[in-house]
Parts: C-alpha cells; structure tokens; sequence
C-alpha cells in the first residue's frame, strides 16, 4: 500500500448509504404531497362526478331545485373576469416589466419601486379586494360589476405579472443586446426586435399561471359583493356576475346535501380549468425549449 | 527614426497593401500620419467606480491596417477597445476622461451619439453571439434599421463572401444561425458587422471560442478584410498578434506599455516588460 493510500478513508459504504437515505427521504416527501392532492381529487370526484354533466354546465344556479342547477353563469362570469384581467394586465404588466429590466437606471427609486413590486406579489388577496371596493365599486362607480371584479383581479395579478416578465426578460443573454446595439440600433430596436421575441415564452407562462391564480379567487370578489345570486351570464362590462368559487362557496352554504355535490361538481370543473391553463404553460416552458433560443 | 519604426509598413506585405492604399511608406514615416489616422485616444483613462482600467493611454490607429492590442487578461485591452465604439457605456458606473478622437470628432464630446457611430465602426465579440433567427435575417436587420436602400439580397450575398462563408451557407439562408457551427457563427456575425459598410471593425478576441482550424480561417479573413476595412484586434493569443497585425500595442495594468510595427515589437522590443512578456515570462 503506497503512502498515499494510507493518508484517506474514503468510508465509501457510509457515504452511499447516507446518499441513499436522502434520496428516499426525498422521494417520500414529494409521494405524499402527491398523495394529499390526489385524496382530494379522489374525494371531490366521488362526491361530485354524479352531478357531472352537460347540462351541469349549461343551467343557471338554482336555490331550490338542486336537479336543475348549473354553472353557467358563474363559468362564463369567470371567462369575463379572465378576459378583462388579459387585456387589462399583459399591456401594463409586460410595459411595466420592459421599463424596469431594459429603460430604468439602477438608483433608488427604481429600487424603491422593484422592493415595492415583489411586496405587493405578497399582499392577502382580501386586501385587494377592499382597494377595489373602495376604487372602483364606490369612487369610480362601477357598482359590483363584472368590470370592478376583472379590474380588482388585474390589480391582484399584475405584480405577479410584471415579476415573471422581468424574470424572462433578464434571463435573454446580454450578449445578444451588445449585438444589436454594436449593429447601430436604439434601445427600443434592440428590445423590440431581439429581446421582446426571445423572453415572450417566459413571459407568456408567467402570465399564464398568474392568470390561473386569478380564476381561483375568492377573497377580493366576496369582499366586492360577488357573493350575491347571480343567475345572468353577464351581457357587458357592467353586468353583475359571480365566479365559479364564489359559486361553490354559495352551495356549500346551503344546508341540503344535493347542493353539496353540486358544490364538489364544480370544484372539478374549476380544477379542470386550472390544471388545463397550468398544462399549456407548461406546454409554452417546453416548445421554448425545443426551440433552444441560444 | 522612431516614428517611422511605429508606423512603417512590415516590409513583406508592403506591396499588396500598397496596391490597395496607394501610400508612399515614407510619405506617413516623414510627417506625422494624421491623413491615415482613424482613431486616436488622447490621454484616455477609463474608471469602473474606484478602478481605473486603462490609464492615461493615447494611440492612433491606421486605415487599412491591422492593429493587435495585446496583454495579460485584465490588462484593460478589452476595455479600451470597446472605447472606440462606446460599448463600455452599458456598464454602470464608468468614467472616461481623455478623449477618443475618431475623423476629427471626440466619441465622448457632449452632443456625440453613439447610436449614429457604431454604424460607422462594426464589432465582433469574443464569444459568438448570432441573433437566434435565420442566417438571412442576422446580416439583414443591421441595415434594415439604418435604413439601408439597396438591394437586401446583393448585400447579403456580398456580406458573407466577403467573410468567406458564402459558399457554406448560400444554399440555407432560411436557416436557422444558431445551426451553424462556432467557426461558422463567428464569420456569420462577421458579416453582420461588414454589412453595415464600416470604416472600423473592433474584434475583441474573435477566435478565443474557436478551435484551431476555425482560428485559422477567421485570421485568414482578417488578412483579407484590412484592404476594405481598419482593423482593430484584441487577442491574448502573441502568435496571433504576430500572425495577422500590421501594428501591435502592448498594455499591462490598464498603460500602454508599448506600440509599434509588429515585427519590431516582437523582435526587438523596446521595453523590458513587453520583452518578458513575449519572452512568455509573465502572462
């Protein structure tokens, strides 16, 4: 045995086995949060699946005949809530985000501004909800329509929003902003023609899931006064409305255990929404992948 | 005497640069050669907050030549190179003082924009850095955005014979850049930058990402390009610097220790620290 040799001891058989305690340790802990969620599914599922059907989705809410009550107002308030949060959100989002990764000098506002930002990603939701009573239901008066609601969510959202855009923006190499500027173009020309193209897969799941955080709100629209029966699928922007939690949390207050399976049957719809919008972002995180940008 | 050792053509290439050029070698040894003068740094010091990266440095570089900026890594070459076209202006905190002097005009005067000069002096980087869309659209939208007239499709073509890549990728201009290999990419955003018709082209270290075979083409191309073009290349690489310069300037800890015809500096260099260093002693 040479001198070197004797000057270690590697404990191989210790190290392997600590290795492998951690790694079915690990494994453990990820099967039972898997575990959890699919109790929950099992049981909503088997609570629900009975009151499952077309017709589920194509009637209006009812209080009393329990056979014959849908979601359909409550799946198209959300379709309008979601609609008006996209068009409200991406522009100022996105705009927002452009100007603080690519145009704002690093002092301290600009820092003062991005603290602030990633505070308000952290505020309760019920918080905004109280901003949007007092904004846009009694100061602007736009009552408690489907506008307030979607404006309420867009203000939820749009930290969230501008974060992840920045995220994506930061993570376009700078090598490729040095290329377009040593080419003679203005930062504008850069951002927009190399930039702007290369972080928009980023920037489209980050609004993606924030969106779907948006259609599982509760808080804010209850506090707007959404937790009133609405039976109308909303005709414009300042029709009253409900959403579908908000209309799940209305059959889990009824006392008749049929309102109850009708509360578990539209559970699995908004999940179905929700894991179908966390599926395409998903999606977008792969095909942006594939396409390996640099 | 000393002047025109510094500016004297490298005897060897004086006949097919002079074809090109049409400048009496005496002519630029005798007066001053301000006629032929491209860039000038005047007394440039460059700061990062507290740091000063390159001190007190006034060079000249020459039209249709090519200039080797050498050093150890850190020395500031790099730095001073991306004076010449203000590309130092996107990293917070930096200071210039002096002035660099490009066809009579201080790139760092008050009402200069850099927008308008890095049309007019081109630049490659270390790493190869294609825009991830097709070869076509990586030379065109240089041009495109500085509102070139001409026909696209001829300056395209031009471009990349000019950087010698027209043949490998005349069939696939569709294609993707980012398919190209390292070697390939390189010409590529050497075509982009001559696209532009410069007057300068900066190459910081354009072939310290490459492989031999690619350095070798690429150094041959550099050899073509100074009869259009002024070079300006900062390598770490001495045999490179030899290889393809006209002129070399030697710079440790952010000084010009030392410029001057490349033959001479690398033969009998006039500094003991640009002597050890090509010695290999330090570096």
């Amino acid at each position: 045995m040479n001198q070197s040799a004797t000057m270690f001891n590697p404990r191989l058989s210790r190290r392997r086995l600590v290795a492998g305690l951690f790694a079915s340790a690990f494994l453990a802990i990820t099967l039972a949060g898997v575990a959890v969620l699919g109790v929950l599914i099992v049981s909503v599922a088997g609570e629900g699946w009975s009151s499952l059907s077309w017709k589920f989705l194509t009637n209006p809410p009812s209080r009393l005949w329990p056979e014959n009550a849908g979601l359909e107002s409550a799946l198209f308030g959300t379709v309008w809530l979601v609609g008006i949060t996209i068009v409200v959100t991406i522009p100022i989002g996105v705009s927002a985000a452009i100007y603080l990764e690519e145009f704002a000098r690093d002092n301290r506002v600009t820092r003062l501004i991005r603290l602030n930002i990633a505070n308000l990603a952290g505020v309760p939701s019920v918080v905004y909800g109280i901003l949007g009573l007092a904004v846009f239901v009694r100061w602007l008066r736009f009552d408690r329509s489907v506008l307030s609601g979607g404006l309420t969510l867009s203000l939820l959202v749009l930290p969230v929003v501008i974060i992840a855009s920045r995220e994506a923006l930061a993570a376009v190499p700078s090598s490729i902003r040095h290329a377009a500027y040593a080419l003679g173009a203005t930062k504008w020309q850069t951002v927009r023609a190399h930039v702007l193209p290369a972080a928009l897969p980023g920037i489209i799941t980050g609004v993606i899931l924030s969106l779907s955080r948006a259609v599982g709100e509760t808080a804010p629209l209850i506090m707007l006064g959404g937790l009133t029966f609405c039976t109308a699928v909303p005709d414009g922007l300042r029709s009253d409305f409900t959403a579908m939690p908000i209309q799940v949390y209305n059959w889990l207050d009824e006392p008749q255990p049929e309102f109850h399976h009708l509360a578990a049957a539209g559970i699995i719809v908004m999940l179905a929404v929700l894991l179908s919008m966390n599926a395409l972002a998903i999606g977008i995180r792969a095909w942006k992948q594939r396409k390996r940008l640099w | 005497m000393v002047t025109m050792m510094k500016h004297a053509y490298r005897p060897e290439q004086a006949s097919t640069v002079m074809v090109t050029e049409a400048r009496p070698v005496d002519d630029v040894a005798h007066s001053p050669p301000t006629t032929d003068e491209v860039i000038r740094t005047e007394r440039l010091t460059l700061r990062y907050g507290s740091f000063a990266a390159v001190k007190d440095v006034s060079m000249s570089v020459f039209a249709s030549r090519v200039t080797a900026i050498i050093g150890p890594s850190g020395c500031g070459k790099s730095t001073l190179l991306r004076t010449m076209n203000r590309m130092n202006d996107f990293i917070p905190g930096v200071q210039v003082e002096g002035q660099v002097v490009f066809r009579g005009e201080d790139l760092y005067a008050p009402g200069s924009d850099p927008v308008a000069l890095r049309r007019r002096i081109g630049m490659v980087f270390q790493k190869p850095n294609p825009f991830p869309k097709s070869i076509y659209k990586n030379i065109a939208w240089g041009p495109k955005i500085n509102g070139y007239r001409g026909n696209m499709d001829e300056l395209i073509e031009h471009a990349l014979k000019q950087s010698a890549l027209w043949d490998e990728v005349k069939g696939k201009l569709h294609d993707s850049a980012l398919a190209l290999s390292g070697g390939q990419q390189q010409r590529l955003c050497i075509a982009r930058a001559i696209a532009l018709q410069p007057e300068v082209l900066l190459m910081d270290e354009p072939c310290s990402a490459l492989d031999p075979i690619a350095t070798a083409r690429i150094e041959d191309l550099i050899h073509e390009l100074k009869t259009r073009f002024t070079v300006v290349l900062v390598t770490h690489n001495m045999q490179q610097a030899a290889r393809v310069s006209d002129v070399t300037a030697f710079m440790y800890m952010g000084e010009l220790v030392e410029v001057g015809d490349t033959n001479m500096m690398f033969t009998k260099p006039g500094n003991p620290k640009t002597q050890d260093y090509i010695t290999g002693r330090f570096g």
